[in-house]
């Protein structure tokens, strides 16, 4: 990760969030564009999800973290607080690799 | 900042407390998961200081970390990035008049400063909401991060405390709401086979974007 890239990120979600303040009165986002960037974000945040679960960098991730994963994601579906569902998916995962579950 | 806690009230204190708590968490797992990557120190706290976008910056430095050039790895975060675009116009009338505090306040829009500001009945609250959430999240982030980075070294293998099945679960927390409705959840379960699919043949970061066909199968549009 080069400092240009972590640059062009930084101001790049700096713009984002300066449109509300800068267009604020002037312009309304349509219910249309509304509705496609929710689902877009939903979209972008399973697929990291999947794949951040499922594999690492020399293939499929082994078993322990997306069982872990799965089980803090049956917590959020069930509105468990945000840090239950973090806290209960590392220990899962260390749990099951403590008891050599790789 | 005094009469800001004042009106926020001790319930809201409490929930802002929690969210603190839960991003505390997920900030230390962020640094000491960069850093034991292999990434330098300085660049996971520089990174929570001027990105400061969780999720954004996992991916971020997820792509880094498995060898993808920079274009995927600024890409994949910066698409994450515009849902803080309908945010910002909804809590754009809390961010104050002078340009100074609208500069700065436009920096905390995240999905929980949101949230919390807009949750609230009248506009004082949510000013102050926003602010409350707003800065004590901003440092409770970049302490943690940093926090995190300089104990990844001592902590060695990351694996064994299940830090990487932090992250993931953070995304999930975070979309479950969405996934309520059908159309949003048909779209991100497409969208993740897609993407699972195409993770062994492409460089990392753009199975992600790959991703966004999955909105081709939302259905219907409300």
């Amino acid at each position: 990760m080069t400092v240009a890239a972590l640059l062009a990120l930084a101001l790049g979600t700096y713009a984002f969030r300066l449109t509300g303040p800068l267009l604020h009165g002037r312009v309304e986002l349509s219910a249309r564009i509304q509705q496609l960037l929710s689902t877009g974000a939903a979209v972008l945040l399973v697929a990291l999800a999947a794949t951040s679960a499922l594999t690492g960098a020399h293939g499929f991730a082994g078993w322990a973290r997306p069982l872990g994963v799965l089980a803090g994601g049956v917590l959020a579906w069930r509105r468990a607080p945000f840090v239950i569902v973090v806290l209960v998916a590392a220990g899962v995962t260390a749990l099951l690799r403590a008891a050599s579950l790789r | 900042m005094r009469s800001l806690f004042r009106t926020a009230g001790h319930r809201l204190l409490r929930d802002v407390a929690l969210v603190c708590l839960a991003d505390g968490v997920v900030g230390v797992s962020f640094g000491a998961l960069a850093v034991a990557g292999g990434l330098p120190v300085w660049l996971p706290v520089v990174m929570s200081l001027v990105v400061f976008a969780g999720a954004s910056q996992f991916s971020a430095v997820g792509v880094a970390l498995a060898g993808g050039g920079p274009i995927a790895a600024v890409a994949t975060p910066l698409l994450l990035n515009t849902r803080t675009v309908p945010f910002s116009l909804a809590v754009a009338d809390v961010l104050g008049k002078r340009p100074l505090t609208r500069l700065c306040g436009a920096h905390l829009v995240t999905d929980e400063t949101a949230a919390f500001a807009l949750a609230q009945p009248d506009p004082a609250r949510r000013r102050a909401a926003f602010w409350t959430c707003g800065l004590s999240l901003y440092a409770t982030w970049n302490v943690c991060v940093a926090a995190g980075a300089l104990a990844g070294k001592a902590l060695g293998d990351t694996g064994a405390f299940g830090l990487d099945a932090a992250y993931p679960a953070v995304l999930l927390a975070l979309v479950v709401p969405t996934l309520r409705d059908a159309g949003t959840r048909r779209a991100a379960l497409a969208g993740a086979a897609v993407a699972l699919a195409a993770t062994p043949v492409l460089p990392p970061g753009l199975p992600v974007l790959l991703a966004l066909t999955g909105l081709l199968a939302t259905g219907r549009r409300s």
